[in-house]
């Protein structure tokens, strides 16, 4: 995977890191599964737990998550928001939002 | 600042190969950290800057936050009190939340931004230290600039012609004044020339206005004087709104900018010379970035605004820095809204926890939806999704994730629940 990034010349100030290129790699992918995610936060909640009668989506499947975002996005379920902010994302986006609200637990 | 091109497998390279190791930055910080961040102003894009900043870091950052407010009062909503179905209580919340996250929240003003020592210096005479610092200080509501150019005003008589933009004393000062004003009486609200902070703000305060009058002050009138052109945002639904709930009341002049006040005759004068008399008059000014932006040398485009490298929302021109939220240079259709403050607090986060983990930021993704009520039930709303373009080194709004309601209004009445239920969740997701 070469991700042409743009990174400040801060770049070089770094900090030593404890663990292998492996780990480093993954801990980046789930660090941008959470970073997406971040953008349902302001409607859904931090971690998916939202407030004020807004739909909460930790601790659902995984499937049904990507499914209902999918629907939004080609139409086939009426909204009144989401069917403009589902077509923001790709389905590897998608997925991955998917994946991590599954994986949060759901609060109260 | 010298930026470079890396991709995600260069900088492993480097990291690997030993190159960029060593300390994080001349400050000395806790045992276990990653580094030190100062964040500078606790509003929409501070608050969250700073929670997330403990969430993603593990704890392993350490985060001061520096607002001079002892409470956060939210401007979105704000417009509510004046329209009467919410008090300013309702929208107006502590920090103790960000405390529970290891935030050290400190109640003090930042005077100066020492970019060179890495440092900020505050009005209780301490300075504190930092790796990096977020900037997020909001439009300058006090002082010269608001009125600078405005003959007959200065800031100290907006004790008298309030402005509003900044939610608290003035929503309530605005309030009393609508309360206080005899039925049949005319209201004037001035709408600066884009970019300004929330640009459906005005039209929404137009609405709620207009609901006041309508239901406690019937004979009364609502002049909106507006600098744009044309309704700057949700245009068509708005107008549409005036037309059908508020005809006979609101009176919308495009085309006018006010740049005279004639404080004592309550009067407002554009540039053409029309003067415009009002019992209350609401004077929202033209805006830009806050003075201590400013003063940090962080102001690049017009004398207004901060531009950022939105990969990392770090200042183009002050390294170390990053500038979030409404002083931000907008990129392309971006808004200056709460919402989005919120988003680039979190861009500012992720980027800092990875720069600090000695890892590449990732391209950030932004969303943002403002909801706007057109009277104490019923809201309208705008959405747009705006993902990084590396290309053009920008944001941009994705082809087709963009939008305003639809026109069906037994739709708006589900979206005025949605709206407070967001504006619920959002400061949770801020402060909580």
């Amino acid at each position: 995977m070469r991700t042409k990034v743009y990174v400040s010349g801060a770049i070089l100030g770094l900090s030593t890191w404890g663990s292998g290129l492996t780990q480093a790699l993954a801990q980046t992918d789930a660090g941008q599964a959470r970073y997406v995610a971040a953008n349902c936060a302001n409607c859904h909640g931090t971690a998916g737990t939202a407030r004020g009668g807004m739909p909460s989506l930790a601790g659902q499947s995984k499937e049904r998550l990507a499914e209902s975002f999918r629907a939004f996005r080609d139409g086939k379920r009426p909204a009144t928001v989401m069917h403009q902010i589902a077509k923001g994302y790709t389905d590897q986006q998608i997925d991955a939002m998917a994946e991590y609200f599954a994986s949060q637990k759901a609060a109260r | 600042m010298n930026t470079r091109n890396f991709s995600r497998r260069d900088v492993l390279k480097l990291s690997a190969a030993g190159v960029a190791v060593g300390a994080l930055g001349a400050c000395a910080t806790t045992p276990g950290s990653k580094g030190k961040v100062v964040v500078v102003g606790g509003g929409w894009g501070g608050a969250t800057a700073a929670k997330y900043l403990r969430l993603w870091s593990e704890g392993s950052i350490d985060v001061t936050l520096v607002e001079p407010s002892r409470t956060f009062v939210s401007c979105p909503i704000s417009n509510l009190v004046l329209g009467g179905s919410r008090t300013i209580e309702q929208l107006t919340m502590g920090y103790d939340g960000l405390r529970a996250h290891g935030v050290n929240v400190v109640h003090d003003t930042v005077t100066a931004i020492d970019a060179g020592k890495r440092q900020v210096r505050l009005a209780s005479g301490t300075s504190l230290p930092y790796d990096r610092l977020i900037v997020s200080p909001g439009i300058e509501s006090s002082a010269e600039f608001m009125y600078e150019g405005i003959k007959g005003m200065t800031a100290a008589d907006a004790d008298v012609i309030p402005h509003a933009w900044k939610a608290g004393p003035q929503t309530v000062l605005l309030r009393r004044q609508l309360e206080a004003m005899a039925d049949g009486g005319t209201v004037v609200l001035s709408v600066p020339m884009a970019p300004y902070r929330c640009p459906p703000g005005p039209y929404e305060r137009t609405c709620q206005i207009a609901h006041y009058l309508k239901t406690r002050k019937p004979k009364s009138k609502l002049i909106v004087v507006d600098a744009n052109p044309q309704v700057t945002s949700k245009g068509p639904l708005f107008t549409r709104v005036w037309k059908e709930d508020y005809a006979g009341i609101v009176e919308y002049r495009p085309n006018m900018a006010v740049n005279e006040v004639d404080v004592k005759g309550r009067t407002l004068v554009s540039n053409l010379g029309d003067r415009i008399k009002g019992d209350v008059l609401n004077f929202i000014p033209p805006q830009r970035a806050a003075n201590i932006a400013r003063d940090a040398g962080l102001i690049t485009a017009n004398n207004r605004w901060c531009e950022v490298d939105w990969m990392t929302m770090e200042s183009i021109k002050v390294p170390g820095v990053h500038v979030i939220g409404d002083a931000t240079l907008s990129a392309p259709l971006m808004p200056k809204s709460g919402h989005m403050a919120n988003q680039h607090g979190k861009a500012a986060a992720a980027a800092i926890v990875e720069l600090m983990n000695g890892r590449a930021p990732v391209p950030p993704m932004m969303a943002n939806t403002c909801y706007s009520y057109i009277d104490d039930r019923n809201a309208i709303h705008v959405a747009s999704v705006h993902r990084w373009v590396p290309e053009k080194k920008t944001m941009e709004v994705v082809a087709g994730a963009s939008g305003v309601s639809g026109q069906d209004r037994a739709q708006w009445v589900f979206e005025g629940q949605y709206a407070w239920g967001w504006a619920q969740t959002v400061w949770a997701d801020m402060l909580a």
